[in-house]
């Protein structure tokens, strides 16, 4: 059995990324035990919330390094939303907070007269195509609510693009991590499509084992 | 492009949903889960449950009401009622609510806004305003609009962004229940002076009422309650229209 573990740091609403997995017949563990990620076959970083209070919670539960030494295993990594903008080099939210340093990059705020949270359905425009946007037409809306945003250093890594203001990175993408800016679990139907996708480049991770 | 969200939100009360609702197709219309599934599927972009713990004792069930919304749509969920301290935020947000919306408990403590969007962030912030015009102006009232409080909507709208309230709710006293459209002018104001999201609520009677809102005022989100409870539209009429009228809305 696949073993999927949500890493739950006290923040963010685990419980509905537990539940859409549960839609599609998976039965993950959350947790915030370094051994209970560093023992899984695929890890869910999900988040809301402000960039400090997230790295300070992973940092004060030991999480920085379990997440980074799981990463550098190979294993897939999947980060929602706050978990998205924690893989970059760091975020300009609240003054200048490092983050995990897996997707160069940064995280900045939207800017102008924009209404600020972006929050709602809005679409993808797909960049590149990957195994984990299976199933999943050009322009589909997906559910949104943040007010920064990623601007990746190597445009390889964007998949999707997301028009608000100008285009920014919806859904990134390097090696073995990937990450969305919107929320799957929130998205509906084609919302359970990206964790289907994700937990079959899990399985053919375990396959090639 | 973003999409104007129509959302629909009923008043629950130990565990029923409020008001009458007539649905044939429905077994139970006064059972809040077998609504948000039935609107969910229709094409709703959230879903809206307000009065939920109207008293403490009522708490406990309230939670298990959220969790179960939330195992059976997979679209936002907001609450709203009852909302006195940050744990009972905490606890929504953990049985599956999105957002939290404060009302009554905001304006005696609107540091509650401040503690939610530090600890819990902005996104799920919702701070909802009831508001009646006063002469040439609107004043905010508490207690599900039975007591006047003497505050300018205008400068409770600004504080409560400040303080980090991510999305307003806004209802018109005046307005709601007549089903004779939203309160434009007052929409209007409010979306001139802050820049997080406003959700037009009160008035909405057909659409046409809804499309004037979104063209005119320029609002972000439209909670709808008789205009679909009664069954005299379909959120799929709905949304069909407002395309038909060049708004963007997810289908």
């Amino acid at each position: 059995m696949l073993k999927i573990t949500i890493i739950d740091y006290g923040a963010g609403n685990v419980r509905n990324v537990y539940r859409a997995l549960s839609a599609i017949g998976i039965e993950a563990l959350i947790s915030q035990n370094q051994d209970d990620i560093l023992n899984s076959d695929g890890v869910i970083l999900p988040g809301v919330g402000a960039a400090q209070d997230t790295m300070q919670h992973l940092a004060e539960k030991g999480l920085v390094n379990a997440i980074k030494d799981f990463v550098n295993d190979g294993k897939p990594f999947l980060g929602i939303c706050m978990g998205l903008q924690a893989l970059f080099d760091y975020s300009l939210e609240g003054g200048k907070q490092e983050c995990l340093g897996l997707i160069p990059g940064k995280i900045v705020k939207f800017s102008g007269d924009l209404t600020v949270p972006h929050m709602g359905w809005n679409q993808i425009k797909i960049i590149k195509n990957h195994s984990l946007l299976k199933g999943i037409d050009n322009n589909s809306y997906f559910y949104f609510v943040h007010s920064f945003y990623p601007e990746p250093i190597d445009n390889d890594v964007v998949l999707t693009t997301t028009e608000y203001g100008s285009d920014f990175a919806s859904i990134v993408a390097k090696n073995n991590i990937y990450a969305t800016q919107f929320h799957p679990e929130k998205s509906g139907e084609i919302g359970l499509l990206i964790y289907k996708n994700f937990i079959d480049i899990v399985k053919n991770s375990t396959r090639s084992d | 492009m973003l999409t104007k969200r129509i959302i629909p939100c009923f008043d629950v009360k130990d565990g029923r949903v409020v008001k009458g609702i007539s649905f044939k197709n429905l077994v139970d219309a006064g059972d809040p889960v077998e609504l948000a599934s039935y609107y969910c599927k229709e094409g709703a972009d959230e879903i809206v449950f307000l009065d939920i713990t109207a008293s403490t004792e009522e708490r406990d069930s309230a939670y298990s009401l959220i969790s179960t919304t939330a195992d059976h749509i997979n679209i936002p969920l907001t609450v709203g009622g009852g909302v006195r301290k940050e744990k009972d935020i905490y606890m929504m947000l953990r049985s599956g609510a999105d957002k939290v919306s404060m009302n009554t408990a905001a304006i005696q403590n609107p540091d509650l806004i401040s503690v939610s969007a530090k600890r819990f962030g902005s996104q799920c912030t919702v701070v909802a305003i009831d508001a009646k015009r006063i002469n040439d102006d609107w004043e905010i009232f508490s207690h599900g609009g039975s007591n006047a409080t003497g505050k300018k909507v205008t400068e409770w709208a600004k504080e409560s962004v400040e303080r980090g309230a991510g999305e307003l709710l806004v209802t018109s006293m005046d307005a709601d229940g007549q089903q004779n459209g939203y309160d434009i002018a007052l929409l209007s104001e409010i979306k001139k002076i802050v820049k997080v999201p406003v959700i037009a609520s009160g008035g909405g009677g057909k659409p046409e009422h809804l499309l004037d809102a979104i063209q005119a005022a320029d609002v972000d989100a439209l909670l709808l309650a008789s205009i679909l409870h009664f069954g005299s539209y379909s959120i799929h009429e709905i949304k069909n229209y407002l395309i038909n009228n060049d708004v963007e809305i997810r289908v």
